[in-house]
């Protein structure tokens, strides 16, 4: 009997001690909540020839994030960060959009063609985010503060329309073009949000990347110790430099799914915030700010679980601008039990009362 | 306490948890003196000046300053500073983006009585400061704007300027060139004839017996002598650093590997005219295949730097190498490493391990850099590689993935060397391998060098144990002064003169 006690005992501690135990224990808790205060929420139905429900909403709109949340993980694993993400998918939508044009008949630039444009933009301010902070070494706050303001005015002379015989910089321009909503919304006769699918691919492409090649080894590298690294023969620089490139990639990528969505460019709320939230995915996915080890498994759950948090949130009937505030008390709970510091202070007082 | 003294400390001992890092350490500093404060890394001297600055509380002894009654205990650097002892750092710790004249009044800048500072006082009074150290610049310019020698210069003024006894110059002169380290000699004298009593902390032979007029030697936390500059030659004072007597000729130099000395080697590595401003002046070095190189000098005397310069780890500014016959132009660590060389750094936890990363991937990280990115190592070959090098350099871990960071020291240095013997290389350089590892562990390391040599691979080796170098090395080169300045070889590679090369900064 004791045995199988402290067998369980054991097993217990051998899960808590797992990286993604944490990351994953959240994301239950959320969902645990949402049961009570709503026991429709795991309900999962066919409505007009597609899948519907709260846990499909949840994991359709999370897609924007998770893919950001994993080009966030390379950066801040070389031991920088990226706010310029949020900009950098306004400016790459704009572009994409842009090119598109606002025709009822015909795309103004094939649609394979914008979206390459789009996301070569985004690799274009990923490099330029990279050049400052790996070759000029400017702080990477610093160096992604400039495409954080400029990027999104850049986005709104991109989106300019004529307006009385002037241009206008930051309209709306739409696309009219019943194909192009497929990207944000649904492939003709597939159940499931096409957003998904690009998110899964993405996580997949950068997961085989990642271990298939030795990317991942230095990247853990140059964020654990960059002088060692450049002892055994790497190029620190061009890591970090890489981790922006594709960072820039997936915020372009993010881009393109949301003005997808809404079928337009909006330069002032495309990716509105969304650096701050990749960040916060990041960091609920167990990863340190401090860069070297990662998990991008753990910002996968980490995105998740904001986005289960806003639709929850809603559903309880949250209105939007309360929502941060919910939000932020909700954080400030999951950060605080991954804390190692408040570990050791309950443990040490465990410790006094036995 | 004499007349004479300026500042006695007696029995002073210092421990950290299990280090003895002072144990019953006599000081005596007399009024306008200058006294160098020498010894070898960890003999204790910036101990002895932390403890006496209060920057460590004292664990037991007596401190006495002239002019205060009884003992004197400072808890802080500003108290000290207060009882009239002021430090000046190797590195200037001074404001570079503030003018002269604020850094000089920081913190008790002259006020009006609503609290606004008075400029003109301020620098009236920084100016007449820094006359007192006969340096006569613009103080409304900002610090930053002057050279490092410059800003040592305000900092010293600064620091003299809190009606100072006992000035403490830590390594001041290790950014200097020669002409600035002349500037800052005449200011000290100045400072002397004023009264001012200077501990002065160095590991340049030449700038000791250039300036000061008492010595007192650290050895290991122990207090080996104090003595009269002028009655202590330059070798004694090596012998006494290093913890050998002078006429120990004993020769040590056994075993080893049967020199090949006679044969003609084939040239391996040339270096010429090889030098960077700052770490090391022109040198030649020519190494023949298989032998073993000593580097030998104390502390600072640019030991590590000559080998960072052949193994492309820093760039040098001039002077031409070649490395199996080829001229070496790309200088990147990664080049080196693909031509077939190996570097073991000083510096293990800033530069050698990467510590949240398995003994497994710290092992094959080199081999991996040098096969490509996009060629990962198979799993399996990993674990092999990472299993063999375990047993054969007999490392303790629980496991191959246990990060590095959990191992001990000595375990730590074994995976940094078996990192780079994966790599199979025909030159390894080995910069302080045995530091700060266990006596059994620092003779597996000297086996393996020796039997490496002798199945042909080429090693630089470079420790500041000179018994250790006799027992391995070919061949020693002798550096002082960030300059190579001798040649031993074979039957003349003894103590004796090993340290009269080191001494005498000639041959």
């Amino acid at each position: 009997m004791s045995d199988t006690l402290s067998l369980i005992k054991s097993k217990g501690r051998a899960l808590v001690g797992q990286r993604l135990f944490l990351p994953l224990f959240a994301l239950f808790l959320v969902l645990i909540v949402n049961v009570i205060k709503t026991p429709a929420f795991f309900n999962i139905s066919i409505q007009n020839g597609v899948l519907y429900g709260y846990i499909i909403d949840i994991i359709n709109r999370s897609s924007e994030l998770v893919i950001l949340a994993v080009g966030m993980t390379l950066v801040i694993a070389t031991g920088g960060i990226d706010i310029s993400v949020g900009a950098v998918s306004a400016l790459s939508a704009a572009v994409c959009v842009r090119l598109l044009g606002s025709s009822y008949d015909n795309y103004a630039t094939p649609m394979v063609l914008a979206i390459l444009a789009a996301l070569a933009i985004g690799m274009i301010c990923g490099a330029f985010n990279g050049l400052l902070v790996s070759k000029l070494r400017i702080q990477a706050m610093v160096a992604t503060l400039i495409l954080f303001t400029a990027g999104r005015g850049v986005a709104q002379l991109i989106s300019a329309r004529e307006i009385g015989g002037k241009m206008v910089p930051g309209q709306i321009i739409y696309v009219r073009m019943e194909s192009f909503k497929g990207i944000g919304g649904f492939l003709p006769k597939v159940i499931v949000p096409t957003p998904v699918f690009i998110a899964a691919a993405v996580v997949l492409i950068f997961y085989l990347v990642l271990t298939r090649t030795a990317l991942g080894l230095y990247i853990k590298t140059v964020g654990i110790n960059s002088r060692a690294g450049r002892l055994v023969g790497i190029n620190s620089t061009f890591i970090m430099f890489l981790g922006y490139v594709l960072c820039g990639l997936t915020a372009s990528m993010a881009g393109v799914i949301s003005s997808s969505r809404i079928y337009s460019s909006d330069a002032n709320n495309i990716g509105l915030n969304m650096e701050l939230d990749a960040i916060l995915a990041v960091a609920l996915g167990g990863n340190s700010m401090a860069g070297g080890k990662f998990s991008l498994a753990g910002s996968v759950i980490g995105a998740i679980t904001i986005q289960a948090l806003t639709t929850s949130l809603y559903a309880m009937g949250v209105t939007a601008d309360q929502l941060p505030v919910y939000k932020a008390v909700v954080v400030v709970l999951i950060v605080s039990i991954q804390s190692e510091e408040l570990k050791r202070w309950i443990s040490a007082r465990g410790g006094k009362k036995a | 306490m004499k007349e004479t003294d300026m500042l006695t400390m007696r029995g002073i001992h210092k421990e950290f948890p299990g280090v003895k890092a002072l144990s019953n350490v006599d000081f005596t500093l007399r009024k306008g003196e200058i006294h160098a404060l020498m010894g070898e890394n960890g003999a204790g001297k910036s101990t002895l000046i932390k403890v006496l600055t209060g920057v460590y509380p004292l664990d037991r002894g007596d401190i006495r300053v002239e002019g205060i009654e009884g003992a004197v205990i400072n808890h802080s650097p500003e108290e000290a500073q207060k009882n009239g002892i002021s430090t000046v750092y190797q590195e200037v710790n001074l404001c570079p983006n503030i003018s002269v004249a604020e850094n000089i009044s920081l913190a008790r800048q002259p006020l009006t009585k609503w609290g606004a500072v008075k400029w003109k006082k301020m620098n009236r009074t920084a100016e007449a400061a820094l006359d007192a150290v006969g340096l006569k610049i613009d103080v409304t310019k900002t610090l930053g704007d002057y050279s490092v020698a410059i800003q040592q210069m305000v900092a010293i003024a600064r620091a003299v300027d809190v009606q100072c006894k006992v000035l403490i110059l830590d390594e001041p002169t290790s950014s200097l060139d020669d002409q600035e380290v002349k500037k800052l000699f005449e200011v000290m004298k100045s400072l002397k004839d004023q009264g001012v009593s200077i501990i002065f902390v160095t590991h340049f032979l030449e700038q000791v017996y250039e300036v000061c007029d008492a010595i007192t030697v650290l050895r290991n936390g122990e207090l080996v002598g104090r003595y009269d500059v002028a009655e202590l030659p330059r070798v004694q004072l090596v012998a006494k650093m290093l913890g050998h007597e002078y006429d120990d000729l004993a020769q040590i130099r056994s075993q080893g590997g049967e020199s090949l000395s006679g044969e003609i080697r084939e040239t391996i590595l040339d270096a010429r005219d090889l030098s960077k401003a700052g770490s090391i002046k022109p040198f030649d070095l020519e190494i023949g295949k298989g032998e073993v190189i000593g580097l030998t000098g104390l502390l600072g005397s640019g030991r590590s730097e000559l080998a960072r310069l052949l193994f492309c780890a820093d760039k040098p500014d001039r002077g031409e190498l070649s490395f199996k016959g080829e001229s070496v132009r790309a200088h990147n660590p990664i080049d080196s490493l693909k031509r077939g060389m190996a570097f073991l750094p000083e510096d293990r936890k800033e530069e050698g391990i990467i510590g949240d990363l398995s003994v497994r991937e710290n092992l094959i990280i080199a081999l991996q850099a040098r096969t490509g990115m996009f060629k990962l190592l198979p799993l399996a070959r990993q674990n092999e590689l990472a299993d063999k090098f375990i047993e054969i350099l007999s490392i303790k871990t629980a496991s191959a993935e246990t990060p590095v960071s959990q191992l001990s020291g000595g375990n730590q240095q074994k995976v940094i060397l078996g990192r780079w013997l994966i790599t199979d290389p025909d030159f390894l350089i080995l910069d302080e391998p045995t530091r700060g590892i266990d006596v059994g562990t620092k003779a597996e390391i000297q086996k393996l060098i020796v039997r490496l040599a002798r199945e042909g691979m080429t090693i630089m080796f470079i420790s500041s144990e000179i018994e250790e170098m006799l027992r391995t090395v070919d061949r020693l080169c002798v550096l002082c002064d960030r300059k190579k300045v001798g040649e031993l070889k074979n039957e003349n590679i003894t103590q004796h003169n090993v340290m009269a090369a080191i001494a005498g900064g000639n041959q």
